[in-house]
């Protein structure tokens, strides 16, 4: 080979993994893959099934499971975690289900979620429950109105929730640090 | 026969005719519901959203209530029945979570050591108390009544933890209503989700989804939804009132929690059983299954009484 061509090539190299293959975070996978339930995300094979089998697939084109494990896979860290279409899985566990490699794929899109959180990303819906869950201990909020309703049914009052109890749980879990970063 | 009940945080506040329904028809059929004291929520897929370990946790805080209490634990929600279920296989099976979990719940007096079984209570239903006891129970069948039986998503899948029924294509729901007299019409698109957990993140999406199932469901000429889940209830349910503003379609499907049609084949009256909460009117349902035992009584037909 010549050696005109040799440099030529090494330049069209160094242009690619300047321009694209420096975003490209190989450890991002193997961060994911340390994680419960995603350790099988390398098996991928790219078929399909997960995007065929997806309920929100069919009715918009802003989820993509395939791609978002491509980009993953890749490395494509930044990219995965502040888009929004991580945050639009149902949770069905269809495609998981259905997977011929057996990749956990909600369990590793509800990871993405997770990282996402810690990189200070997580939509208002997500943050209100989780604000819910650190003042009532629950993710609905009790009024007195409802125990009339409960009373009329000839319900008994809802055993009450040991809120010191349940901030101690979520400050040992730095979830109320977590939660009051995200608010910010 | 007794079990913890968990009622999980959506039930008892928003749909209190279903926590009604339970508590009949288990205690005509001689089940024990012991109610867990202190309860919190299960903290399920939002929660472990944002942290895994969070509602890992907190799942255990309340399955150690149920252990505490030395029974088995029964949900009437599938999203806790998948939540729960989920942290008992994991802190079952992995030793370095289940000690990160210990260690947080010492704070607070709890240890979780992994010796109760989490069941859905179509399972305790279906697998327990039996058919057979059920069907003797059964006083006034639903007869000519056709039904479509909605599973929801996470009371079949992740399949490999639930070991409820075959996630691709169940039967017990469809056994469970057909023992009531009722018949469980096929329908398309059956087992696809309701859309639930989109509430919120993404409204117009949870509500194409679970206005295409009562589409299908409509389309099958079924005289009522059936459902197991609170999230699936709301969504049909309440979302049929959105589906007149979003679509300007109007179904007026009733949407009956399976325990409610239960209990009207056990000869519970639709009031009883509190039936007048739900946004979408039973009457036409009632008024096809319901025989009044006297003359025609208005109250037993599940019509608001005035007050």
């Amino acid at each position: 080979m010549d050696d005109r061509m040799s440099e030529e090539q090494g330049e069209k190299t160094k242009v690619l993994q300047s321009n694209l293959f420096s975003q490209f975070d190989k450890s991002f996978s193997e961060e994911v893959m340390k994680h419960h339930g995603c350790e099988r995300l390398s098996m991928c094979y790219q078929c399909g099934s997960c995007a065929g089998s997806c309920p929100v697939g069919k009715i918009t084109t802003s989820y993509k499971p395939r791609q978002i494990i491509r980009m993953t896979m890749l490395g494509l860290k930044n990219e995965v975690l502040s888009n929004d279409s991580i945050w639009l899985c149902a949770a069905c566990f269809t495609c998981q289900e259905r997977c011929p490699q057996g990749v956990k794929i909600t369990d590793i899109m509800l990871t993405l979620r997770s990282l996402a959180s810690q990189n200070g990303h997580a939509p208002a819906a997500f943050i209100e429950q989780a604000s819910l869950l650190i003042e009532n201990g629950r993710l609905v909020r009790l009024t007195g109105l409802v125990e009339r309703k409960r009373a009329e049914l000839g319900l008994g009052t809802i055993s009450p929730v040991n809120n010191e109890v349940v901030k101690n749980i979520l400050s040992k879990t730095g979830f109320i640090e977590l939660v009051e970063k995200l608010k910010r | 026969m007794a079990y913890a009940l968990f009622l999980g945080c959506v039930i008892p506040v928003r749909e209190p005719s279903y926590e009604l329904s339970v508590r009949k028809v288990f205690t005509g059929l001689g089940v024990d519901l012991v109610d867990l004291n202190g309860a919190t929520c299960c903290a399920p897929v939002p929660i472990e959203s944002l942290d895994p370990k969070t509602s890992l946790t907190m799942a255990a805080f309340n399955l150690c209530l149920a252990e505490e209490a030395g029974l088995d634990l029964m949900t009437i929600c599938n999203g806790c029945f998948e939540t729960l279920s989920k942290a008992n296989s994991i802190l079952k099976e992995d030793a370095e979570l289940k000690s990160y979990v210990n260690t947080v719940l010492a704070n607070v007096g709890k240890e979780y050591k992994g010796r109760l079984a989490v069941k859905n209570y179509l399972q305790v239903l279906h697998g327990v108390v039996g058919l057979d006891k059920i069907k003797k129970a059964i006083t006034s069948p639903l007869d000519g009544l056709n039904v479509a039986a909605f599973y929801g998503c996470h009371l079949l899948k992740p399949s490999s933890i639930l070991k409820f029924d075959d996630p691709e294509s169940p039967h017990v729901l469809d056994e469970m209503i057909e023992i009531t007299g009722a018949r469980s019409i096929p329908y398309l698109n059956k087992i696809r989700c309701c859309g639930g957990l989109l509430r919120g993140v993404q409204d117009d999406l949870a509500s194409k989804l679970a206005r295409d199932k009562i589409f299908n469901v409509s389309q099958a000429q079924a005289d009522a939804v059936i459902t197991t889940c609170p999230f699936c209830f709301l969504q049909f349910d309440l979302g049929q009132l959105e589906f007149r503003r979003r679509f300007n379609e109007t179904y007026e499907i009733p949407v009956l929690h399976y325990p409610e049609l239960l209990g009207l084949a056990m000869g519970i009256t639709p009031n009883e059983l509190g039936l007048h909460t739900h946004r979408v009117s039973t009457q036409n349902l009632t008024r096809k299954v319901v025989r009044p035992k006297t003359s025609v009584d208005s109250n037993m037909l599940g019509e608001r009484s005035v007050s």
